[in-house]
């Protein structure tokens, strides 16, 4: 049941992007067309996933030895690595695969959003399935955000937009509403399971 | 003398022009979290503007060493490294700033605009200059945040309350009563609240002839170096 509830709340009333504001540069800049929403969005998912799973034991690690001070450095350095790796193995083995994720491989490297749901998953103090689970959740409710917010802009895109707006500002101001919306699900998950 | 007129234009080309957020666009994600009060957003400008100088020293004094194939990795040691130096320095001295600003604070790694500046500036320029370019864009961080802080925490609170000044008090009572524009501080009043200052940077630079502010998703990218060409075609598609 709790792991419910963590999921419920990264998606929903936590969104990385919408509420946590993780993740904003890809949010904003490659959610033009919902097909690269998606395809941006599926690759997060993925690489949160795997990096959740590849610096738990990693953290315990650095635990132990009372060396957690080195997080930062050790976190984005393992993350670097594994997004290159992840990319080399794809271009070899599954190439349908990397034509539709590789590109947006390297742009996620230095995305706020996986460093974030690893350090998240750190504070928070959960246990490994927790994490995964928290971070398979971030990772839905960014796709959700991206997919949402490219559907109004291919609609913004026919629209009269005054001159002054145009441009940044007014996805912007769409991009706020699109957040007021996520709004809507405070409290669901309180409510729904006392936490 | 021309030496010490390029230095101040360095400097200065940070506050407006070429501001790091208003202008390119650059370290949105901080911008938008942690400026729900001018003290967490002044915090984490100050906090930045330190790792960005810094690290631009650094990169700059060992650019003739780092080889440039693995030039990005090594830049982002040294960025992180500083970043756990602030993160320490803030947490002993500064742990109401430390609870206010959390995963942001070692998500200053990942700033664009430092790792921006690294391989825009520091890779290619002397010490000296590469130290005053940090100087001027974390200023012109600084700027920016304080202004978004001001703005969502005016309209968000009605007030602005300062740990520092006046004993962690209101400066004054709430101009809304009971009842603050509340959104202002939540999620949507931070996208809103940068839509509009984006705006009004767009006029200015209008009137001084200068292009809008756009989003280059993939060029503002540090990892833009590391694409192929393929990559890059793709991207800015």
């Amino acid at each position: 049941m709790k792991l419910f509830s963590i999921l419920l709340m990264a998606m929903l009333t936590q969104n990385f992007v919408l509420a946590k504001f993780l993740g904003i540069c890809p949010f904003l800049g490659v959610s033009k067309k919902t097909k690269t929403a998606t395809g941006m969005g599926l690759a997060v998912i993925f690489v949160m996933v795997l990096a959740t799973a590849v610096t738990f034991p990693i953290n315990l690690l650095l635990v132990k030895n009372g060396l957690e001070y080195l997080q930062t450095i050790v976190f984005i350095l393992v993350i670097a690595a594994l997004v290159q790796l992840v990319e080399i193995v794809l271009k070899k083995y599954m190439p349908p695969l990397y034509n539709s994720l590789g590109i947006y491989l390297p742009l996620i490297t230095t995305n706020c959003a996986v460093l974030g749901v690893v350090l998240l998953n750190i504070d928070n103090g959960y246990n490994f399935a927790e994490s995964m689970v928290n971070s398979l959740g971030g990772g839905i409710g960014f796709l959700i955000a991206m997919v949402m917010f490219s559907g109004v802009r291919e609609r913004m895109e026919s629209s009269d937009v005054p001159e002054s707006l145009k441009g940044l500002p007014i996805t912007l101001v769409a991009a706020a509403l699109v957040s007021m919306s996520f709004l809507g699900f405070a409290g669901l998950v309180e409510n729904l399971f006392g936490v | 003398m021309a030496e010490k007129k390029s230095l101040g234009k360095e400097l200065t080309k940070g506050f407006l022009d070429e501001n790091p957020v208003l202008r390119l666009v650059l370290g949105t994600c901080p911008t938008l979290a942690v400026s729900t009060s001018v003290e967490s957003a002044v915090g984490m400008g100050l906090a930045a503007s330190i790792v960005l100088i810094c690290s631009n020293v650094v990169i700059s004094a060992l650019r003739k060493v780092i080889p440039s194939k693995v030039r990005i990795p090594a830049y982002i040691v040294v960025i992180a490294s500083f970043v756990t130096i602030v993160q320490m320095l803030v947490k002993a001295f500064a742990p109401s700033l430390d609870e206010q600003l959390g995963v942001y604070l070692p998500l200053i790694v990942v700033n664009c605009i430092i790792l921006g500046r690294a391989e825009a500036f520091a890779g290619k320029n002397s010490v000296v200059a590469s130290a005053v370019d940090g100087l001027g864009m974390g200023i012109g961080f600084t700027i920016a945040l304080f202004l978004m802080g001001f703005i969502r925490e005016f309209f968000g609170t009605g007030t602005i309350t300062i740990s520092l000044i006046n004993g962690g008090q209101p400066l004054w009572n709430s101009l809304f009563g009971e009842n603050p524009i509340l959104i202002f501080i939540l999620a949507p009043g931070g996208f809103f609240v940068f839509g509009m200052l984006i705006m009004l940077a767009n006029k200015i630079a209008e009137k001084k002839g200068k292009p809008k502010a756009q989003l280059h998703s993939c060029k503002a990218c540090p990892m833009f170096a590391t694409c192929t060409a393929q990559e890059k075609e793709d991207c800015d598609r």
